[in-house]
């Protein structure tokens, strides 16, 4: 639902207005929002003038809930009501938690995604990002003073639908449009990309604290276009504390140490590898709860040397991204580095070897993704006529069903550019059969033990026919921001097969629904005038496009088309005029299917004049 | 439904109906559609306008991979002339084509048993050099002397080899990792 700024009756939306649109970085450790401004992406910081929201959630037992910093400091102190890095449960059952028994929360293992007990009650993944969202949208409203038309939301590009689909719920739930689900290193591309106007292929190289991510995208006049993304969601910043960690046991000779100690050489280790991006070495002094002093000296090169293994390891997924784009790595005109990660020295070293150039690094690495999201929110919310670009993603894992014997068979593969549709013709194997199953799975690998379940469609209402007689097509769909849907239809008869969807992800639009009631802000907001307020704005948005569009294409409806298209528009006025919900909402309707045609002619002009100019070879 | 639904894919990009394409051309005309008819340049329209963007956006794409690679596009050049090229129904192939795929196969299963990702690269270049033949021999076949038949077999010819270069390219890829 659009949330446009409402412009007077029977005047259109100036067409300078500026619509308030944010890039938000949703983090599994760190959250950022940022915005455009003058023209120049920034980041908007809090009251205290901090720009990192630490993505830490504490729910209180007067049903309240605590996000940032001040959550962040009671995490040891109340650890079950303290939810950390929520985003690695986003999507996820309980099953899918390998560390689940080492972390301190009361899980519910509840069917398609966990959830977990706090003292306001059970609260999914979902719901706890969605306080990150809101907190950040209420920081950006307060910052940009007025309410926000749309957020575009950064996801790691090998995010699957489950986490995608959970990711777009938690900002429904926070009260945010999503104009787009963007990839990460897609952000962090753009936000290079328009800075040095470049052209050519590019590399991001984003490793975080638990993952890394991988794209290369393709750079020509306006078009950003995702070529191939890979990656690995279990190797990040933290294994690298842990070979320090490791090193640090091995010289001073320690054995079964316990969690407190554990934790201390942990966290000694991660303040040597971030003091070793700036010095030649670093000091490690702690001392252990039973009173033994430790104090040694990690040279960067002993750094190096332990960690060989970890970066050859990171440059893997690199290869197969070259591979899946078939280009070589001196085809690459830049490589760019997000996450906090690719401050190591090395890291920066290996990466510049394997393409034989230096990364780019001028940007915060912290920041640049966020920057991206504004950058790409400020063009979907229609701010940046003109001068504009367009962004091609792709598919990260690829889409398939289960055949006979357990094994997946693939119909849509990894890497082809979105939006992307592919239908495929199934047959019953009992006479009178009317129903059937099929399982929708995501991933590369072969058994169906080892992809991800989607979801299993029922498709029912099959007409009884011999068996192998009926054709039954199925059509996998997949939009802009990586989410799919499926239609099916009996060929022979015509009959559109119902599908009812036994979701092992995401949440009902009732679950949705039931969440935005129950939530405090919602409650005292009066639903019969926000539906009003959407009707009009709708309505509004409609009228604005339409006339727009007859103005610059009126020519191509004749006299009686363009009548009815009139008298449609002034239907829409006088409803408005009369503040009835369901007139308004029936009115705008009406236009909608008058315009049906027009939209359609005005898409073909389109197309047309984008190849004029070209040099077309002759027909 | 509008002209672009029933155009055929060449006509959608405004290219001759043949074998031997201009692929930079393709590449520049896909993209000047895509960013015309892309979701994103909807973001604020009404829904209606949004579900026909995805639509025609997904056409779009589909019609570029269809033409992009040589197979898929023989096979679609054969299909509008109402020829199929029976790849899942018709195995039936020269004795010598059949001689050079089980050569290769055993070539592939040793690679993979030694770990040797020079040969299986090596391999992986011989094929693509015969793929390359396929082609050409398809730009004859289909654009010069129109045997449709012909190019039929040559398209099931070039799914062969597609396969084992595709497994090929699996091993090296396993060996990586």
């Amino acid at each position: 639902m659009a949330l446009l700024q409402i412009a007077e009756p029977g005047l259109s939306a100036a067409p300078h207005q500026h619509r308030l649109a944010v890039g938000i970085d949703l983090g599994t450790t760190n959250s950022l929002v940022a915005t455009v401004r003058s023209g120049t992406a920034t980041v908007l910081p809090d009251a205290h003038g901090r720009s990192l929201l630490p993505s830490v959630v504490r729910y209180l037992s007067d049903g309240q809930s605590v996000v940032g910093i001040d959550a962040q400091a009671e995490q040891s102190r109340d650890p079950h009501n303290t939810i950390v890095s929520t985003k690695r449960f986003m999507g996820r059952s309980l099953s899918d938690i390998a560390e689940a028994a080492s972390l301190p929360y009361r899980f519910i293992d509840t069917p398609g995604m966990l959830q977990i007990q706090t003292h306001s009650g059970a609260k999914s993944p979902v719901e706890v990002s969605a306080e990150i969202l809101k907190t950040l949208r209420l920081r950006a409203e307060a910052s940009l003073g007025g309410e926000l038309t749309g957020a575009v939301i950064t996801v790691p590009a090998y995010f699957d639908d489950a986490q995608r689909q959970a990711t777009k719920d938690a900002a429904r739930l926070a009260g945010l449009h999503v104009l787009r689900l963007l990839n990460e290193p897609t952000a962090a591309a753009i936000a290079y990309g328009l800075d040095n106007a470049s052209e050519g292929t590019y590399a991001v190289y984003d490793l975080g604290g638990g993952t890394l991510d991988v794209s290369i995208l393709k750079l020509t006049r306006g078009v950003f276009e995702v070529l191939s993304t890979s990656g690995d969601a279990a190797l990040g910043g933290d294994d690298f504390d842990h070979r320090i960690y490791c090193w640090i046991l091995a010289e001073a000779g320690l054995s079964g140490l316990n969690p407190q100690d554990t934790r201390l050489l942990l966290t000694r280790a991660r303040e040597a590898k971030e003091h070793l991006s700036e010095h030649n070495d670093a000091r490690i002094t702690a001392i252990l709860s039973d009173g033994q002093a430790l104090d040694l000296v990690l040279a960067q090169d002993t750094f190096h040397n332990i960690t060989r293994t970890l970066i050859d390891k990171t440059l893997l997924p690199m290869r197969k991204a070259l591979r899946d784009a078939r280009i070589a790595a001196a085809d690459i005109a830049g490589v760019v580095m997000v996450g906090g990660a690719t401050r190591m020295p090395a890291i920066q070293q290996a990466v510049g070897q394997f393409f034989g150039q230096p990364p780019l690094t001028n940007l915060d690495p912290d920041k640049v993704v966020a920057l991206g999201a504004a950058i790409q929110a400020n063009v979907l919310a229609g701010n940046k006529a003109g001068d504009d670009w367009l962004l091609l993603d792709v598919n990260p894992l690829s889409l398939g069903i289960e055949t006979m014997g357990g094994l997946t068979e693939k119909i849509i593969p990894r890497n082809t550019t979105l939006p992307v549709a592919r239908a495929q013709e199934f047959t019953t194997f009992k006479d009178g059969q009317t129903a059937m199953s099929i399982h929708v799975l995501q991933g590369e690998r072969e058994l169906v033990a080892d992809c991800r379940s989607l979801g299993r469609f029922v498709l029912t209402g099959i007409p009884p026919m011999v068996a192998g007689a009926a054709r039954i097509r199925i059509s996998f769909q997949i939009d802009a921001d990586g989410l799919l849907s499926v239609f099916a239809r009996e060929l022979t008869s015509g009959v559109e097969a119902s599908i009812t969807i036994k979701p092992s992800y995401g949440l009902s639009d009732d679950d949705i629904s039931r969440m935005l009631t129950e939530s405090m802000d919602h409650v005292q907001d009066d639903i019969q005038a926000r539906k009003l307020r959407e009707a009009i704005v709708d309505a509004q948005s409609l009228m604005d496009v339409t006339r727009t569009a007859l103005e610059s294409d009126g020519d191509l409806l004749d006299n009686t088309e363009r009548a009815q298209v009139d008298t449609c528009l002034n239907a829409v006025e006088g409803a408005i005029a009369l503040g009835h919900t369901r007139a308004i909402n029936e009115a705008t309707a009406a236009l909608n299917h008058a315009t049906d045609t027009f939209a359609s002619r005005r898409m073909d002009r389109n197309i047309r004049r984008a190849l004029k100019g070209h040099n077309i070879a002759e027909l | 439904m509008n002209s672009d639904f029933t155009q055929d894919y060449f006509a959608l990009f405004a290219l001759p109906q043949r074998f031997a394409l201009d692929l930079a051309l393709l590449e520049r005309n896909w993209r000047a559609i895509a960013a015309e008819v892309h979701p994103d340049r909807f973001a604020s329209a009404p829904d209606a306008e949004r579900r026909r963007a995805l639509m025609v956006a997904t056409r779009v794409n589909e019609a570029y991979q269809t033409l992009k690679k040589p197979i898929s596009r023989a096979r679609y050049l054969l299909s509008l002339a109402g020829v199929d090229t029976q790849e899942e129904t018709n195995t039936s192939m020269p004795a010598d084509f059949l001689m050079l795929q089980m050569e290769w196969h055993e070539a592939l299963a040793d690679a993979k048993a030694d770990s040797d990702i020079e040969a299986l690269e090596k391999l992986s270049r011989e094929i693509q050099s015969d793929m390359r033949e396929l082609e050409t021999a398809l730009t004859q076949g289909i654009d010069h002397e129109h045997d449709l038949e012909g190019a039929a077999v040559l398209v099931r010819k070039l799914r062969f080899l597609e396969k084992i270069e595709q497994d090929t390219g699996d091993a090296i890829e396993a060996l990586l990792y």
